[in-house]
């Protein structure tokens, strides 16, 4: 109870700071909205739609590939549909959530009144609607859109690419540009905002794994934008950076790629690491076990991922040295990712535990990234990954960790502050639906593709040979069980916008955390004079 | 304790259902003896990595149900250990060396590439295979193209599926059994990946680099596999077959691929009939054209146009025997002055100027071609 009167009290100070403007009526709200929860929602909403299209693109894959031979797509469109999948997944769907929850989160958490550069803020997220619509409308145009996969590999992408690929190479640079903008202000954020007592070993794990992620978009979206630039100029004003006639060398675009990819790929976990530990504590009422080893071990994989990027290249042709070295840094990895899977582990370890839906998906995110990782530690042993390499293992593999992993942790993060963000609760048993079938859509859809990775299947084609089909039949139908269980949860959500019953400030009983202590809608300003830092509200 | 045996059974059962199976289920464990050590290292790995999952889940999901709110168990406060998380940063670490030696070791042998008895330089196109047989000096002693020989039938499915679908070449990479043989790889194009599971080996062919691999065949058969790299459109049309054969049968054969390289040779300098060029025109055009052009030399337009009354068939002779020789820079039209000789290119282009209704009413000679390109 104490800690309800708590809550209110802060109520009172939000009211007399902010000068009680509300949000703007209509569509101006949210064209000009420099408010942090605004532009979170417009984050999140767009990851969603991004998530709808690229899911329908997925399914169209998983069409063809339901029976050997060409029935419904050619491989012209199919090699379209893969690449773009991919892009809009990463780029539109799992970046854009997470920048999404850091928003509505990131000020709340830190007890900020804002982002500290709303006006950069608003800019970074109408920057991207422009960025895929171009990217989209490629695929319409003459010749097609990006068919080179979505590692674009030199020349496939600049020599042999359709002409479209400039216009996905500009896009590229807005992204990019986006990217590095929304890092910025969470940088700033952090570092100049956090309340009087709120010293960084305080901070929430999800601040801590966004502020080093942020650090890593600073790094390595610059390079992404050199290497689309490079592309560009091979290919409008003769250069031949990557065309081996002219001198260049098309392993040095896999080299400049990868020193984006790799980090890219952390920039996609590192804030799911935060999400979970905060829900896996909330729901065994139990502090997070090993804060202090969880800040280092999300720092070390930070640094190990610059120096880890050509694994993603072991067959390319390099010398032993050069192989010996990556597979070794590749399998340190499995350390600090080991201390943070024992550490979830401990934290439920003697909890007194419950199962509402974001623990649900919190609990398969552990389990599920960790065959992942598993998958990632084979992956790293370079002799083996000769088998492995552009095969469906690799597929498996990833996304293993980018679905049951990223995916289900940002879904987690919106069941969990669902209620802080919208004062209301979402339905129980329709939210437990969509955990269960989604967690049996996402296993039948890729664990078989494990199996068709060992048995040889290369990924990336049309049609296959015929020892694949079964595996491949059981995983198109994983992907339409998994597919449209999404719009169960699209269902739980804006049923719960409307018809939910009233949440209270600290919707969850055992949540901790400066946001818990505002009211439930968080106050349209909040934190607009800043908060005690008490130590039992905080993880630390 | 019941859920955590069914789990444990579950998991065991599926793994040896999957060694039960093991040529749909498992990596193969291949011919030779490098494939032999990847496979024992991968299982390895993978024991390694059930071990620790049966442990890991298992305590988590023992946690799940016995410590639960609706089990009555209060929640203890603790928060850390320092010994604890000593322990599993170090064992980690332990089991982490065990994995690293004999993954260096069998990296050590994979690069082991001197002593050969043979080179054969492996070189992808979109989207088939050249190999080239070289002799003692690096010199080309004679290649060939291995396109899939898959129908388009098969493939849209007005026909059944034979036993290889999509893993069956007109001319198979032939290597002699208990030799080692060295494969320089290479692209002419875009970056593709040249794969034999059997073998245990798989490498990027990079235009404009050279890359190495090696491979001892014991046992004579056929091994198939297939590009491994993104390559554009057929890139899941392009299988690599492997033919080990028998020493002696191979020497023969080899011998015999050498004289018809003569013939070959000789063929530049004769002068064909129609007839004659239109029926090599033809088998030509359905290994190098066909898959963008079409059967029908409608193509794909815009991407891959038509060879039907258009410009290219109807207009000047020469121009259009160019533009086989030196292709399109920038598009999909390779440059095939590199990948034909002037007898098939002669053929192809007469082909083309006689077939579908064309009629340009011309002929070409092999002369004609060396004429232009100054082979």
């Amino acid at each position: 109870m104490s800690e309800v009167i708590h809550a209110d009290h802060h109520d009172d100070a939000d009211h007399h700071g902010s000068g009680d403007h509300g949000p703007e009526k209509g569509l101006a709200r949210w064209l000009f909205t420099t408010n942090h929860k605004d532009i979170g929602t417009l984050y999140l909403w767009f990851s969603f739609l991004m998530l709808l299209i690229g899911g329908v693109m997925a399914l169209i894959v998983r069409t063809e590939l339901f029976q050997p031979g060409l029935q419904f797509v050619n491989p012209e469109f199919f090699n379209q549909m893969t690449t773009n999948h991919g892009l809009i997944m990463v780029f539109g769907a799992i970046m854009p959530a997470f920048v999404g929850l850091a928003n509505w989160l990131v000020p709340m958490q830190v007890g900020a009144p804002d982002m500290a550069l709303p006006r950069m803020n608003n800019l970074s997220f109408w920057i991207l609607p422009f960025a895929f619509g171009i990217m989209i409308s490629t695929l319409f145009m003459e010749g097609g859109g990006p068919n080179f996969g979505w590692t674009f590999y030199a020349p496939l992408s600049t020599t042999y690419a359709p002409d479209s690929v400039t216009f996905f190479i500009f896009a590229v640079h807005m992204m990019g540009a986006s990217s590095i903008m929304g890092s910025i202000n969470i940088i700033a954020t952090i570092l100049n905002m956090r309340a009087p007592g709120m010293t960084l070993m305080k901070m929430p794990m999800f601040v801590w794994t966004w502020l080093i992620t942020a650090y890593l978009l600073l790094a390595v979206m610059p390079v992404l934008a050199g290497v689309v630039t490079m592309m560009l100029f091979d290919i409008h004003f003769n250069t031949s950076f990557f065309d081996a006639a002219g001198g260049g060398d098309p392993v040095m675009f896999q080299h400049i790629f990868w020193f984006f990819g790799h980090p890219e790929v952390y920039i996609m976990i590192l804030p799911a690491f935060g999400v979970v530990s905060h829900i896996l504590p909330a729901f065994s009422r139990k502090p997070l076990f090993g804060y202090d080893s969880m800040v280092y071990a999300v720092a070390s994989i930070a640094f190990l991922s610059f120096i880890v990027w050509a694994h993603h290249m072991f067959t390319v042709g390099m010398p032993l040295a050069g192989q010996l070295f990556f597979m070794y840094a590749t399998m340190l990895i499995a350390i600090p990712t080991g201390v943070k899977v024992f550490n979830w582990t401990a934290t439920m370890w003697k909890g007194s535990m419950t199962f509402e839906t974001p623990m649900l998906f919190a609990i398969a995110f552990v389990v599920l990234f960790t065959i992942g990782g598993f998958s990632g530690l084979m992956l790293a042993i370079a002799p083996v990954d000769y088998q492995y390499h552009d095969t469906y293992f690799v597929v498996a593999h990833f996304h293993y960790v980018l679905v049951p992993g990223a995916l289900f942790s940002i879904i987690a993060a919106v069941y969990f502050w669902f209620p802080k963000w919208t004062g209301k609760m979402y339905n129980e048993t329709m939210g437990k639906l969509h955990f269960w079938l989604s967690f049996i859509g996402v296993n039948i859809t890729f664990f078989p593709q494990h199996f068709s990775g060992l048995a040889g299947m290369p990924r990336r084609i049309p049609d296959y040979a015929l020892q694949f089909a079964d595996f491949n039949m059981l995983s198109s139908v994983g992907a339409f069980i998994f597919g449209f269980s999404q719009l169960v949860f699209l269902y739980v959500i804006i049923h719960g916008i409307r018809n939910g019953k009233p949440a209270e400030g600290r919707s969850w009983e055992g949540a901790r955390g400066l946001e818990w202590t505002l009211p439930s809608p968080a106050p349209y300003h909040s934190f607009t004079k800043p908060p005690q830092v008490r130590d039992e509200e905080v993880h630390g | 304790m019941k859920h955590k045996i069914s789990f444990v059974g579950a998991l065991s059962g599926l793994l040896s259902a999957g060694l039960a199976h093991a040529d749909e289920l498992n990596m193969t464990p291949g011919v030779t003896a490098i494939s032999q050590s990847v496979y024992d290292l991968h299982m390895t790995i993978l024991w390694i990595c059930v071990v620790i999952g049966v442990v890991v889940f298992g305590v988590m999901f023992w946690s799940i149900i016995h410590h639960r709110r609706a089990a009555g168990h209060e929640a203890a406060q603790f928060h850390e250990s320092t010994k604890l998380e000593l322990a599993w940063t170090i064992v980690p670490t332990l089991i982490l060396v065990v994995m690293a030696v004999p993954a260096t070791q069998t990296l050590v042998a994979m690069y082991d590439t001197g002593g050969e008895d043979m080179v054969v330089e492996v070189r992808g196109y979109q989207w088939k295979w050249q190999y080239k047989y070289l002799d003692e000096d690096y010199n080309n002693a004679f290649s060939f193209f291995s396109n899939m020989s898959t129908t388009q039938d098969e493939i849209q499915g007005r026909s059944a599926k034979g036993e290889h679908y999509l893993l069956e070449v007109d001319n198979p990479l032939r290597i002699p059994a208990n030799r080692k043989v060295r494969f320089l790889i290479t692209a002419e194009d875009v970056i593709h990946a040249w794969w034999v599971p059997d073998f245990g080996i798989k490498r990027d062919a990079v235009p404009g680099m050279l890359n190495e691999l090696w491979t001892i065949v014991p046992e004579p058969g056929v091994y198939r596999g297939q590009c491994a790299e993104l390559c554009g459109k057929d890139h899941g049309f392009m299988p690599v077959v492997v033919e080990v054969m028998e020493e002696q049968a191979f020497d023969a054969w080899y011998a015999e691929e050498v004289a018809n390289e003569a013939i070959r040779k000789e063929a530049l300098s004769k002068t064909f009939t129609p007839e004659e060029l239109m029926a090599e025109g033809e088998q030509v055009y359905a290994t190098f054209c066909a898959s963008c052009h079409q059967a029908n030399g409608q193509g794909v337009p815009p991407v891959f146009p038509s060879l039907v009354g258009t410009e290219v068939v109807t207009g000047p002779r020469d121009d259009h025997i160019r533009l086989i020789i030196d292709g399109v820079p920038g598009s999909a039209m390779q440059a095939f002055g590199r990948q034909l000789d002037a007898a098939q290119i002669a053929a192809v282009t007469h082909y083309e100027r006689h077939a579908w209704g064309n009629n340009a009413g011309d002929i070409t000679q092999p002369k004609d071609v060396i004429e232009l390109s100054g082979q």
